[in-house]
């Protein structure tokens, strides 16, 4: 099935970047065309996943040129889905940074690259091709750089030597693999390589192509022991920056994980072994890095690391209910980490300071405010009814199937230290009495802001909060439409016939 | 051809990961640069090298008669050579800015954001 439709998420935001090239100087259009912009993706986005939710899956081939010889875009179940949650926290960030970041970031093109960066989202989960992938991550990665150190400010610039590093010897790692690939098989397209990988001997040479993937998506996606560049870099940008790299960045990573290692090199059980041992490690030390840290945006960042052992270890079990937990899981936490990290830039312009030890005392002052938060950071814990708790019932009845008692006692301690890092947060920010300091009195800026402001600032958050109570409340519809992700991902053979049909 | 485009190869790896555990930027960025040439070599060489044989079917034929060079590898390299190019422009001014804002080039000493 020939779909034009698949090319509007990328199409939009590119359109969006180049209308306000012309504004180039002019913050104040800038912020209307970015928010609208956003708001025009996330309704293409929206029409994507309400076809792919069907379980059909939609391809475009690139100037008609038949797979496997061309470029193809493959819109399955998983990637509409992830496209329409990037389209919609990447709304919410927008909306955020309307009302947070200042002209003279605006001025150097922040809102354009914004654009850019959801192109390069939407187009790596739309990619039915491994060098096409290639080229989405470097769209993103290039993009995030821009983000990252547009401000130039010290810790930017420290925090960026690492994130650009890190990245760019993921993408030369992934490129290695792609070569390799290439060289055995002869093809880029994912449906032909899943094809021509079944029906080859070179084993051996092939696990190390999956190898070099796992390191270079595990680099991207901050999976144990490739995650310390995360913790040092996504705290130093604006909050609105942190919070679509906390968000989405990862995420890709995981995405690409998940893609590649369903499809392409399935039932190895060396490969899978070490993605169980990685994600039960990767779940545990991010639990604990954010146990001792004392910057919010810190703690976070070590539950990102954390939460994205929770998505491998459903990829490492790979029975149905672990990959319906790990996509369930995917979703809340889109949503979720955006969130936190929205939430830490609005206690940084009512408290002038990320450190839990000169935060506090919110509680008495914005008591509706506060218990929105509440809402946010522990649908993050995972507490029943909230949206962090259905995926991880379905990782441990997944693991406890699979009578895996280490993965099971591993998402258990996760989940307690993630509860112990926020209540830690909820403690110190909103009950304890804030330490008063002058210099940090001035950078909080909350109470100079006018009604429109907060509320420009607040809307993104009751956005997300929202969504965040829909995937609670709707919890076995999401859950039906994970396991026909379940079901399209365990047999290639559904991804194969879509793109290339046997005639 | 082939076992001293591999050797390249080799050394152009070998190097570049040589420099990245440096502690200077510069050093790492050189070796960033010589990862990446290594990885565009790679794809020239796996696409399988021949010598003289463009991919260009002949008039009075409908296929191809012979054998001839894959052209999608050089397209690869291609993108990835113009995308590597930007990426490392991009590096070597973030060098520069890190240098003038920490005074340092070394990177033991950019170590405050990884403090609590």
């Amino acid at each position: 099935m020939i779909s034009h439709f698949l090319i509007w998420p990328i199409l939009l935001p590119l359109l969006s970047a180049i209308v306000m090239m012309f504004f180039w100087s002019k913050p104040r259009e800038q912020r209307v065309i970015s928010v609208v912009g956003h708001f025009f993706t996330l309704i293409s986005a929206i029409f994507v996943a309400t076809r792919t939710m069907k379980g059909d899956i939609y391809t475009l081939f690139a100037g008609n040129w038949e797979a496997p010889y061309g470029i193809v875009f493959v819109g399955d179940a998983l990637s509409g889905a992830l496209v329409a949650l990037a389209s919609f926290s990447a709304l919410a960030v927008s909306i955020f940074s309307a009302g947070s970041i200042g002209n003279g970031r605006a001025s150097f093109g922040f809102f354009p690259i914004l654009q850019f960066l959801l192109m390069g989202l939407n187009g790596s989960f739309l990619a039915g091709d491994l060098f096409n992938l290639y080229v989405w991550f470097e769209v993103i990665i290039i993009s995030s750089f821009v983000l990252i150190t547009l401000g130039s400010e010290k810790a930017q610039l420290e925090g960026a030597m690492k994130y650009v590093t890190m990245n760019l010897l993921a993408s030369i790692i992934f490129l290695t693999g792609i070569a390799m690939l290439y060289g055995l098989l002869g093809s880029l397209n994912l449906a032909d390589l899943s094809r021509r990988i079944a029906e080859s001997p070179d084993i051996g040479l092939i696990n190390t192509a999956a190898v070099l993937l796992l390191v270079g998506f595990g680099i991207k996606s901050a999976l144990f022991p490739m995650y310390f560049w995360l913790p040092a870099s996504y705290h130093t940008p604006p909050a609105a920056v942190s919070a679509i790299f906390g968000g989405l960045l990862t995420k890709v990573g995981v995405y690409a994980m998940f893609r590649v290692f369903s499809l392409l090199f399935i039932d190895d059980p060396f490969i899978r072994k070490t993605i169980i041992i990685l994600a039960i490690l990767s779940m545990i030390a991010g639990a604990l890095g954010a146990m001792v840290q004392e910057n919010i945006r810190k703690i976070f960042s070590y539950l990102i690391i954390s939460h994205i052992g929770f998505m491998f270890a459903g990829l490492g079990l790979f029975t149905e209910l672990a990959i319906i937990g790990a996509i369930f899981y995917l979703f809340h936490d889109i949503i979720a980490k955006t969130n936190a990290f929205l939430i830490s830039g609005i206690i940084y312009k009512i408290r002038g300071s990320f450190r839990l030890e000169n935060i506090g005392g919110l509680y008495n002052q914005f008591p509706y405010v506060s218990i929105l938060f509440a809402l946010a950071l522990f649908s993050l814990v995972g507490t029943p009814p909230l949206s962090g708790f259905w995926p991880k019932l379905y990782l441990l009845q997944g693991a406890f199937a699979d009578l895996n008692a280490w993965m099971m006692f591993g998402i258990l301690l996760a989940s307690l230290l993630t509860l112990l890092a926020v209540v830690k947060i909820w403690i110190a920010a909103f009950w304890k009495k804030p330490q008063v300091r002058k210099e940090i009195q001035e950078r909080a800026v909350w109470h100079t802001l006018d009604q429109q402001h907060k509320i420009i600032l607040l809307t993104p958050i009751i956005m997300l909060t929202l969504a965040s109570l829909l995937l609670a409340f709707y919890s076995s519809e999401v859950g039906s439409l994970a396991a026909l992700i379940a079901q399209q991902l365990s047999d290639p053979r559904i991804y194969i016939e879509a793109v290339i049909p046997t005639p | 051809m082939e076992i001293l485009l591999a050797v390249t190869i080799g050394l152009l790896y070998a190097a570049g990961i040589f420099l990245i555990l440096r502690r200077s930027m510069v050093r790492l960025i050189i070796g960033l640069i010589l990862l990446g040439n290594g990885a565009n070599l790679l794809i020239f060489l796996l696409g399988r090298i021949s010598k003289g044989k463009p991919p260009i079917i002949p008039e009075d034929s409908k296929v191809f008669t012979d054998l001839y060079a894959d052209p999608i590898p050089q397209a690869l390299i291609l993108t990835a050579i113009v995308i590597s190019f930007g990426l490392q422009a991009y590096a070597i001014i973030l060098v520069k800015r890190a240098y003038r804002v920490t005074k340092t080039d070394d990177l033991e000493e950019m170590i405050t954001t990884d403090e609590l």
